[in-house]
């Protein structure tokens, strides 16, 4: 006699379905559009240069759920030369937003340091805003073996 | 939740001084499932401040690709003795606060 019968299977195939029904897509990465959002709402109307940003973040990130990053600003910062904003973004993570940092004169140095979460290998920008409203772009491209975000844990 | 704080005890007037800061915290990214599929919900904080000597030296807004147990380090010159302070908001607007203190000559 077989173990399987029809109602047997009927309940299992059931089950399977109901699971299915109930995953909600979660978005897991940003397009490339959402990093050109994100930037343009936080400097609206801005273009920026290359330049005067040194981002480091290693090449090679094992686990991309603790990720080292460094960030300096080449600015005297002065009060009448200094770095307003330092903001981070990521064109792969889910959210393309990955931190802002608010400093000035009182800062004496444009320097931060944290540690991120990279749901991919990609290309992590950061954009420095200075007191005369110019801004200021760096970059660093980062190899991620195992990603953050999306594990089910 | 626990903090450390890293600050110098004494410090020159006018000195760049470097801080260091972590905060116990599992930043919960809101993208995650659990072992059933569902979503974790997202707990995070979302923003942290240094006040020192009458006004924010330095600020962060802080997103869910910020690491568990935030880290960060930044700097601020030395202008006079007295009490650091450092402020870090969860999205419910919860506060942690600690201090530190510094002797400027």
């Amino acid at each position: 006699m077989s173990m399987i019968t029809p109602d047997r299977r009927g309940f299992v195939l059931g089950g399977a379905g109901a699971l299915v029904v109930q995953l909600v897509p979660i978005p897991l990465r940003a397009e490339p559009e959402d990093l050109e959002r994100a930037v343009r709402e936080s400097f609206p109307g801005k273009t920026y240069q290359e330049g005067r940003v040194t981002l480091k973040i290693p090449v090679l990130s094992e686990n991309g759920n603790s990720v080292p990053l460094d960030v300096e600003v080449d600015s005297p910062m002065t009060d009448e030369d200094h770095v307003t904003s330092i903001q981070i973004f990521s064109p792969e993570n889910p959210l393309p937003n990955i931190a802002k940092f608010y400093l000035g004169p009182r800062a004496g140095r444009a320097r931060v340091a944290t540690r991120i979460r990279l749901a991919d290998s990609q290309r992590v920008l950061a954009l420095a805003e200075m007191n005369d409203g110019t801004l200021w772009a760096g970059y660093a491209k980062v190899i991620v073996t195992i990603a953050a975000c999306i594990d089910l844990g | 939740m626990t903090v450390r704080l890293s600050v110098p005890q004494s410090a020159k007037r006018g000195d760049v001084i470097e801080i260091k800061t972590l905060i116990s915290h599992q930043m919960e990214s809101g993208f995650r499932r659990d072992a059933f599929g569902e979503v974790i919900p997202r707990d995070i904080l979302k923003e942290f401040r240094c006040v020192y000597d009458g006004q924010t030296v330095f600020r962060a807004e802080l997103f869910p690709a910020i690491s568990a147990n935030p880290f960060i380090t930044f700097h601020t010159v030395a202008t006079v003795s007295g009490e650091l302070e450092f402020v870090w908001t969860d999205q419910n607007g919860v506060v942690t606060r600690e201090t530190a203190s510094i002797e400027v000559t």
